[in-house]
């Protein structure tokens, strides 16, 4: 949805942080590196070979939104503007560095690949149910909330592909919206969902091991 | 186990019904609310039925509920540092 912009409305309170900004309130700006920051990292990571040249294309990023800022007319939000600064950098950087771009060859791959949510093998001849999924809530109590439930997943989202991690952290760790995604990153409406569909079955099946473990 | 649920009729009966195989690859659009209306009633209709797909949509909502307790990265005390005083430093009118 390319046309959001004519209609667009800021979110409240984002005049009063372009405002701070301009005047030069060192306050705003430390928010919006935590608010950002990591994301931006993220972000960058998708096109350039290396974290350490990621948080070189961050700080460049920044360095663009101090400059800009003065001439920051609005017309979108300021997160879509920062992380449009961030992605015309990072594109750039990786390109000089002969970098194929990470999308560019996903569409047909990974949307039609044979990644499947749930192993064959679960399902019967006319895809049901072999051996049903177990139910989570009749866990032990706060088996879900453990730090080493929440490790599991990091660790299973640490063995994604790039592009399957970035999409998983924007959405379910930053919180971002579909949309948001999709502009920063440059996909598909359908790559974005099915990138996040293989990312999160993955979690899910690895959260399923660890938790079933010992109890058959 | 082995439902009888699999092959649930739409409600208008005309429409096939999803097998839990099949349910299982649109979860995340169910939960993205990007299915058609179409889609989405085939998607209940078999939901509303099936025990062992209930089971694996609330295994969905359970992982998003993890994945969501994971700390976010930050940039490094470092960066933040450098930026704040090039921001401090930037000439304003």
């Amino acid at each position: 949805m390319d046309g959001t912009e004519e209609t667009y409305a800021p979110p409240p309170g984002q005049a009063e942080v372009v405002a701070a900004l301009r005047a030069g309130d060192e306050r705003a700006f430390a928010a919006l590196m935590d608010e950002h920051g990591a994301a931006m990292l993220r972000v960058a990571r998708m096109y350039v070979s290396s974290r350490a040249v990621a948080e070189e294309v961050v700080q460049e990023a920044w360095l663009g939104v101090i400059s800009g800022i003065g001439r920051f007319e609005g017309r979108s939000s300021l997160k879509t503007w920062i992380f449009r600064i961030l992605s015309n950098r990072a594109k750039t950087r990786g390109e000089r560095e002969g970098r194929t771009l990470p999308f560019s060859s996903l569409e047909g791959v990974d949307a039609n690949g044979e990644e499947r949510a749930v192993d064959a093998d679960r399902f019967g001849n006319e895809g049901q149910w072999r051996s049903g999924p177990s139910r989570w809530s009749e866990l032990p109590e706060n088996r879900l909330v453990a730090k080493e439930t929440i490790s599991v997943a990091q660790t299973a989202i640490d063995g994604l592909s790039e592009a399957q991690r970035t999409v998983i952290t924007l959405r379910d760790i930053e919180g971002w919206s579909p949309e948001e995604i999709r502009n920063a990153l440059g996909l598909s409406e359908t790559n974005q969902r099915v990138l996040l569909h293989r990312a999160r079955a993955k979690v899910r099946q690895a959260l399923e091991s660890y938790l079933e473990e010992g109890r058959l | 186990m082995t439902t009888i649920w699999h092959r649930i009729r739409g409600r208008r009966g005309d429409e096939p019904g999803l097998s839990c195989e099949q349910l299982v690859e649109l979860v995340t659009s169910y939960l993205e609310d990007s299915l058609s209306k179409s889609e989405r009633r085939r998607f209940e209709s078999h939901i509303g039925a099936c025990s062992a797909c209930t089971d694996y949509l609330d295994q969905l909502r359970e992982t998003i509920a993890v994945v969501g307790k994971i700390e976010p990265d930050d940039l490094s005390g470092e960066m933040k540092g450098e930026l704040l005083s090039a921001f401090r430093g930037w000439p304003r009118d």
